[in-house]
């Protein structure tokens, strides 16, 4: 991307048509760039009634950025998340997004493959809470995308997977258990541990941190810096107004103002 | 990821039809059976897209159509209408006139011959049925019901066979010393099992689980879906999996489509189905089964 500015002929494979010109502009050099994105959910075992979770937001989020979103409960503040993640479908605005191979791409309305594949090869997601594997004990469940996204083999795949879980404080006699039944804590490292393990350029948080000890979060703290210094953009909600301050380089508040 | 199967409109309908059979059937009808004339639509209009090492999710309500389905694509049951395709796959190089000159996805399968539909099968489908009788003959030994599908696949030699078979049921965890019992004496879990390793036996790119873990007690489940995931990932699988249960929806695959009357009423990404369901019934299979 370092041609001349952008004309009606760019060549660059791209899912925003090409007349959205003006986006394609005020998107260079940003990451994300999310404009009017409003997302209303319409529950038909409720005779349809429609309850609106997010309305026109629009923020944008620069390469290597630690973004937060803030603001009251029920705000919406994963909602932008999860629209990102397209695990909600929007209903309208866009959702521009400066990938490595694809040029740049509405997340809104891109085709279904194009966004599995960059769940495999950019965007991670850390939710709240782990979703475990049956028979799969937590130093395999976190060594797994390391394999299968990184092309690791099996050993090295585990070794890697076991410093990040020392660092997370997992103990080791932990490692081979089934994390089904940890404690909420050790699930919720785990979890951030088999989400960043593969190092995605973007990341999505949604309150990784809500059930840790503070000794805990320093560790994911300390590691989120680590991954920011490997060049990742990451955009997240935490439940801690002061840890979110404390973490982020800016903060965008969704919803209504106080 | 490269489209490897695709298919487009398969219909199934039995019995005769009639004019008012499209209007009185569906999701929208609340029924596959036209009062009229009493055909059931079994499967309606079913378009989807299987991509490399992929799977695919079917959910919904019982007699909606997905064991329908799973058949029609393995062959099973002639499609009323509709077309199947297959791309262009090294293990369907040898079978004459399945593809045009130059072309990346084979002709219309459903249109062929049986004889040519059966070595398109053998190459490259495997199939395990919800009902462990329907895919394994009971009586015979789990090494037999093996080899039979390796000899349909024009496997000649006993002891290439035998081999073959064992080291099948090895990987799906069936104990040597069993491979000439009859499944008849197996629990619910191995009959699942030897039904894999028959599967899998022609090595295919492809796999039809049809409920393979359901009924399953909850550690029998778990060691039938490891296994899978095990299988799918080494073998590089591309899978279409029909379940009640979204849980294995939810572990299995990337995308699903939600069947109810015969007709696809939504698809999407696997999460997306489950978080924000667009379609009525979708939300209601959803809030019934996640607390
Ligand atoms: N040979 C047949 N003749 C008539 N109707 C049939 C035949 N086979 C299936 N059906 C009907 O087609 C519909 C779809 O059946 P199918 O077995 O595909 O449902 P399913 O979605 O797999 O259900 P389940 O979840 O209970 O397994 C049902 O109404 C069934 O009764
Ligand atoms: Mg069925
Ligand atoms: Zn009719």
């Amino acid at each position: 991307m370092t041609t001349a500015p952008t004309t009606q002929t760019s060549v660059q494979p791209t899912a925003v048509p090409a007349s959205n010109s003006v986006a394609e502009t005020s998107s260079r050099g940003s990451m994300l760039t999310i404009r009017n994105l409003s997302k209303t959910f319409r529950l038909h075992m409720l005779g349809g009634v429609e309850l609106p979770a997010i309305s026109e937001v629009s923020f944008e989020v620069l390469p290597g950025e630690f973004v937060g979103l803030s603001g009251p409960s029920g705000a919406g503040k994963s909602t932008v998340l999860k629209c990102i993640h397209r695990t909600y479908l929007a209903t309208s605005g866009e959702i521009l997004y400066r990938s490595a191979h694809r040029g740049t791409v509405d997340l809104v309305s891109v085709a279904e493959g194009e966004i599995l594949e960059f769940r495999r090869t950019e965007i991670g997601f850390v939710s709240q809470f782990l979703r475990v594997i049956p028979r799969v004990g937590a130093q395999d469940l976190v060594a797994e995308p390391i394999r299968l996204r990184l092309g690791v083999d099996l050993e090295t795949a585990r070794l890697r997977a076991a410093s990040l879980l020392d660092r997370l404080g997992i103990p080791r006699k932990l490692f081979s258990a089934y994390p089904a039944t940890f404690s909420g804590g050790e699930q919720q490292r785990v979890n951030i541990a088999r989400a960043v393990a593969w190092e995605p350029r973007l990341l999505l948080l949604d309150e990784p941190t809500a059930s840790l000890d503070k000794r805990s979060v320093d560790a994911v703290v300390e590691l989120f810096a680590q991954l920011r210094e490997n060049g990742a953009t990451m955009v997240g909600v935490f439940h801690d107004p002061e840890l979110l301050e404390r973490i982020t380089d800016r903060v965008v508040r969704i919803g209504a103002e106080p | 990821m490269e489209a490897l199967l695709r298919a487009h409109g398969i219909t199934r309908r039995y019995g005769p039809g009639c004019a008012l059979c499209l209007d009185s059937t569906g999701a929208d009808a609340g029924t596959n059976r036209c009062p009229t004339c009493g055909s059931v639509w079994a499967c309606r209009d079913v378009s989807l897209e299987l991509r490399a090492e992929e799977a695919l999710g079917i959910v919904g309500e019982s007699g909606s159509g997905k064991s329908t389905l799973v058949k029609l694509l393995h062959f099973d049951d002639p499609a009323t209408s509709g077309y199947l395709e297959l791309a262009r796959l090294r293990q369907l190089e040898g079978i004459g006139g399945i593809y045009a000159d130059g072309c990346d996805w084979s002709r219309d399968l459903f249109s062929m011959d049986r004889y040519r539909q059966r070595r398109v099968r053998d190459a490259s489908m495997g199939i395990v049925y919800q009902h462990p009788h329907l895919g394994l003959r009971m009586g015979v030994s789990s090494g037999g019901n093996v080899a039979e599908r390796l000899l349909s696949a024009g496997w000649r030699s006993i002891g290439a066979m035998r081999q073959r078979a064992s080291h099948l049921l090895e990987r799906t965890e069936i104990p040597l010393s069993r491979m000439d019992e009859p499944p008849r004496n197996f629990s619910g879990g191995m009959q699942q099992r030897v039904q894999i390793a028959k599967a899998l036996s022609g090595d295919p790119p492809i796999l039809l689980l049809d409920e393979v873990s359901t009924g399953l007690d909850l550690s029998v489940q778990a060691r039938v879906l490891d296994m899978i995931r095990t299988l799918r990932e080494e073998l590089r699988l591309s899978m279409v999996v029909v379940s009640h249960d979204l849980g294995v929806i939810h572990l299995l695959c990337q995308r699903t489509m939600v069947m109810k009357n015969g007709q696809v009423v939504e698809s999407g990404l696997t999460d997306q189905i489950l978080q924000d369901p667009q379609h009525g019934y979708t939300q209601l299979l959803v809030a019934s089964q996640l607390q």
